[in-house]
C-alpha cells in the first residue's frame, strides 16, 4: 500500500541510514518534508495544480517491482542505441535521406564520439560506480553522486539542495526520501564539452526517490541528460527532483528521456534559477510511464537571461501523461520560448499548463508559448492551458494551443503520390513531433530522440529505413 | 485509353458533375476549359481518388481498369498524376524524403528496382536543373515556403520523376509570371510521349499557346458542352464564357443556370 502511514513509516524506517543522515540541516529538512507530505497528501484533481491529473489512486496502489533485465543489459541497450542512432545521424548531411526538412543537417558534422561522454549510472537509486565512467574532466568540475558530495561538501550542497517547501507533495516526499543522485559542479567558466548522461534504472526496488542538483558557476556550460529508461515492469513508482542553479552568463542544456515501463509512476520536477546572462534549455521527452507528470520551472532572476522550455510527449493506451510548466519573468529584457507538442493515441490523455509570470520589474521581457496536440484516435483527449500573468507593460507575449487531427489536405497528396495511407499517416505524425527534436542542438543527442520518438510510432522502422 | 462515362459526382451532398463524358486516347493532350464553379477542379480531384467526393454515377474506365474502385494511391502507382492546384505544404517532412517515398512506391509496383541514395540524387538533380529549381529546395519542407511559382514547379518536378501514364494539371497556370508559365509549359512539353495522356485544366486561353492541345473541351455546370480543336479555345478568349453560360441556360432552363451561384 502506499497511503500515506506508509511513507511515514518509510520515513521513520530509513531516515537515520539515509545519505546525509549525520546532517543537522538535511535530517531537519527531511522531516520538515515528511510532515509536509503527510498534511498535503497526495494531490487530487481539487489542486488547481492538479486540476487534470490526480493523485489519488496512490492511496490505494500496491507498489512492487516485477522482474526485470539485469541492469547492466538496460544499460548496453541504452548505449547501444545511443551509438546507432548517433551513427545515422553523421549519415545524414548527405541530405536525401532526412525525414526533416530545413535545419536537419546543420549540426551533424559536429558529433562527437560517445565514448567521450560521461555517464552516471543509478540503480535502484543509488550510485553505481561500476557501471559509471566518468571521462576526463577539467580541474574545477566535479561531477558525481549526491551521497558522496554529502559526505565531502555537505556546506555546498546545502546552499543548493532546496527546501522542504519547494514544489508540491511529490517534491517533498522525495526530499524525505532521497537516497541518491547526480551532484554536478563546474567552477567559474568550466564547459563541459560532451554530454553528462545520468541514467537511472530501477531493477528490484518498487520505488526509487532520485535528486540531481547542478551547480554551475559564472560561464560554465554543460549538457545533461537524464534517462529513465524501462527497467523492472510493474507499478513502480520514480520521483526525481532535478535542480540547476545558473550563475551569469552561465548555459546549460537539460534534456530528459522518460521512456519508463508502462506500469510505471514517474514524478518529477525539474527547476532552475537563472542569474543575468544566463541560457537555459529544458527538452522534455515523455515517452514511457502509466503515468508521468513533469513540473517544470524556471526562474529568470537576472536580467537579460534566455529559456527554452521544449518539449514531446506520447502517450497510447490508458496512459497519462502532464507537463506543468512555469517561466517566471522577475528581472528586465529575459527571453523565454517554450514549445510543446504531444502525440495522443489509444484513450491517453495528455496535459499542458504553460504558466508565464512577468513581474511588474520584468520590463522588455520577450516570451513565446505554444503547444500543439495532434489526437491520433477518437478517445484520446489533450489540455492545453496557458496561463500568462503580465504585471510589466512593456512585454512582448504571445500564446496558443491547439488540438487536432492529421492534416487531412496532406494525407490526401502524400496518397496522390503512391504513398500509401497507412505510411502517409505515419509519416506526417512523425514530422510533426520531429519538429520539436530539432530544437536540440547536440546532433547525437537529437537522433538518440528520434530513434526514441520512432521506437514508439506503429511503423517506427519502416520510416527509419528511409532516414 | 480513359473513357469517362455519365460522371456524377457530389459534395456535402451538392451535384457537381452531372452526366460528364470524355475520351482521351494515349499520346494526346486534351484542355478542358471552363468558368468559375463549372466542376473542373472537382473533375482532377475524383479521377485522382479524392474521397470528399461522391461518385454518384457514371463510370471511369482506364485501359480496361474501373479507375473508381482503386484508392487514390493505387491509382498513382498505376501511373495518373495529379499536378495540384494548390500544392500542399507538408511542414517537418523534406521535400527530398517526399519524392524519394513517392518515387520508390511507384517504382516498386511496376517491377522496378528502387532507387539507392546515390541514384535516386543524381536523378532528382538532374530533372531540378530541367524546371529551373535550386538545390535547397530538396533540403526544404515539401513545398512550405514555397512560391505560387515554387510550388508549380515542383509539382512538375513530381510529375517528371514519377513519370505516369495519364496526367492531369489541374490549373498549373494560376498565379503564375509568364516567365515561370513558360518553364512549366516547357517542362510539361518535355514530358508529351506517345504513351503518356495528358489533361491540361485551365480557365484561360494562355497556357494553350505554350502547351498545345490536341482536343479543346468547355465545361459548363457539370459536363462538357463543346469539345473541338485549339480553335475553340481561341474563340472563348475572345467571347469569355458568358456565351457559353448563356447558351447552357437557354438550353437547360433557367432553373439550373438560377442554381449557380
Amino acid at each position: 500500500m502506499s497511503a500515506i502511514d506508509f511513507w511515514l513509516g518509510r520515513h521513520r524506517d530509513t531516515a537515520a541510514r539515509l545519505p546525509g543522515a549525520d546532517l543537522p540541516w538535511l535530517v531537519r529538512l527531511r522531516e520538515d518534508a515528511i510532515d509536509r507530505f503527510a498534511d498535503e497528501g497526495w494531490p487530487t484533481t481539487r489542486r488547481e495544480n492538479w486540476r487534470h491529473t490526480s493523485l489519488a489512486f496512490m492511496g490505494q496502489q500496491a507498489l512492487a517491482a516485477e522482474a526485470s533485465d539485469k541492469p547492466e543489459a538496460v544499460l548496453a541497450r541504452l548505449r547501444e542505441r545511443y551509438r546507432t542512432a548517433s551513427r545515422g545521424q553523421a549519415g545524414t548531411h548527405e541530405g536525401v535521406a532526412s525525414v526533416v526538412g530545413a535545419g536537419s543537417t546543420a549540426n551533424a558534422a559536429a558529433s562527437a564520439p560517445q565514448d567521450l561522454d560521461h555517464w552516471l549510472v543509478f540503480v535502484d537509486g543509488k550510485f553505481a560506480p561500476a557501471l559509471s565512467a566518468i571521462g576526463g574532466l577539467p580541474g574545477g568540475a566535479r561531477i558525481g553522486s549526491l551521497a558522496d558530495a554529502l559526505k565531502q561538501s555537505p556546506e555546498t550542497v546545502e546552499a543548493a539542495f532546496g527546501s522542504a517547501l519547494d514544489g508540491e507533495a511529490p517534491q517533498a516526499l522525495n526530499a524525505a526520501l532521497v537516497t541518491d543522485g547526480a551532484w554536478i559542479r563546474l567552477g567559474r567558466g568550466i564547459a563541459i564539452e560532451h554530454p553528462i548522461h545520468l541514467v537511472f534504472i530501477g531493477a528490484t526496488v518498487a520505488d526509487q526517490h532520485l535528486r540531481n542538483l547542478v551547480v554551475a558557476e559564472a560561464g560554465a556550460q554543460a549538457t545533461i541528460v537524464e534517462h529513465y529508461p524501462a527497467g523492472a515492469a510493474g507499478s513502480t513508482l520514480t520521483t526525481a527532483v532535478t535542480r540547476v542553479l545558473a550563475a551569469q552568463d552561465s548555459h546549460v542544456t537539460h534534456l530528459k528521456l522518460q521512456q519508463e515501463a508502462p506500469e510505471a509512476i514517474h514524478l518529477a520536477t525539474i527547476e532552475a534559477e537563472q542569474a543575468r546572462g544566463a541560457v537555459f534549455a529544458s527538452h522534455s521527452l515523455s515517452f514511457g510511464a502509466r503515468l508521468a507528470r513533469n513540473d517544470i520551472r524556471t526562474r529568470l532572476a537576472g536580467e537579460g537571461a534566455e529559456a527554452l522550455l521544449n518539449g514531446l510527449y506520447h502517450a497510447d493506451g490508458r496512459r497519462h501523461v502532464d507537463h506543468h510548466t512555469r517561466i517566471d519573468h522577475a528581472r528586465p529584457q529575459g527571453t523565454s520560448r517554450e514549445f510543446y507538442r504531444g502525440l495522443l493515441d489509444g484513450s491517453a490523455r495528455g496535459v499542458f499548463t504553460g504558466r508565464i509570470l512577468v513581474a511588474q520589474d520584468a520590463q522588455r521581457t520577450d516570451a513565446m508559448q505554444r503547444c500543439d496536440n495532434l489526437l491520433l484516435s477518437r478517445l484520446a483527449e489533450a489540455d492545453a492551458r496557458p496561463e500568462l500573468e503580465i504585471y510589466a507593460d512593456d512585454v512582448k507575449c504571445a500564446h496558443g494551443a491547439t488540438i487536432g487531427q492529421l492534416d487531412e489536405d496532406a494525407l490526401f497528396y502524400l496518397r496522390s503520390r503512391g504513398v500509401d495511407a497507412v505510411h502517409a499517416r505515419q509519416l506526417l505524425t512523425y514530422a510533426f513531433a520531429a519538429e520539436v527534436l530539432e530544437r536540440i542542438a547536440h546532433a547525437p543527442l537529437r537522433a538518440l530522440g528520434r530513434a526514441a520518438l520512432l521506437e514508439r510510432l506503429p511503423e517506427g522502422a519502416r520510416l527509419e529505413e528511409l532516414l | 485509353m480513359l473513357k469517362i462515362n455519365n460522371l456524377h459526382a457530389a459534395i456535402d451532398g451538392k451535384d457537381i458533375l452531372k452526366g460528364l463524358d470524355l475520351e482521351v486516347a494515349d499520346g494526346e493532350v486534351h484542355a478542358i476549359m471552363g468558368p468559375n464553379g463549372s466542376g473542373k477542379s472537382t473533375l482532377a480531384q475524383v479521377l485522382a481518388g479524392r474521397e470528399t467526393f461522391t461518385v454518384t454515377d457514371g463510370s471511369v474506365d482506364w485501359d480496361g481498369t474501373d479507375l473508381l474502385a482503386l484508392p487514390a494511391e493505387e491509382r498513382a502507382r498505376a501511373g495518373l498524376f495529379l499536378a495540384f492546384q494548390y500544392p500542399v505544404e507538408i511542414p517537418g517532412v523534406s521535400n527530398a524524403y517526399f519524392l524519394k517515398a513517392a518515387v520508390n512506391a511507384v517504382r516498386r509496383h511496376r517491377g522496378l528496382p528502387e532507387y539507392d541514395a546515390m541514384d535516386f540524387l543524381a536523378r532528382v538533380k538532374a530533372e531540378m536543373k530541367a524546371v529551373g529549381m535550386k538545390e535547397e529546395f530538396l533540403y526544404r519542407s515539401v513545398n512550405e515556403g514555397f512560391s505560387g511559382g515554387e510550388k508549380k514547379r515542383n509539382e512538375v518536378l513530381q510529375m517528371a520523376l514519377l513519370e505516369p501514364r495519364l496526367a492531369v494539371l489541374d490549373e498549373t497556370d494560376s498565379g503564375l509570371d509568364i516567365d515561370a508559365l513558360k518553364i512549366v509549359a516547357e517542362g510539361v512539353n518535355r514530358l508529351r510521349s506517345p504513351e503518356r495522356s495528358m489533361i491540361v485544366i485551365t480557365h484561360y486561353q494562355r497556357l494553350l499557346d505554350y502547351i498545345v492541345p490536341d482536343k479543346v473541351h468547355v465545361l459548363s455546370q457539370g459536363r462538357i458542352v463543346r469539345s473541338g480543336g485549339r480553335e475553340l479555345a481561341l474563340e472563348l478568349e475572345e467571347h469569355g464564357y458568358g456565351w457559353i453560360d448563356a447558351a447552357q441556360s437557354g438550353k437547360a432552363g433557367g432553373a439550373s443556370a438560377g442554381a449557380r451561384p
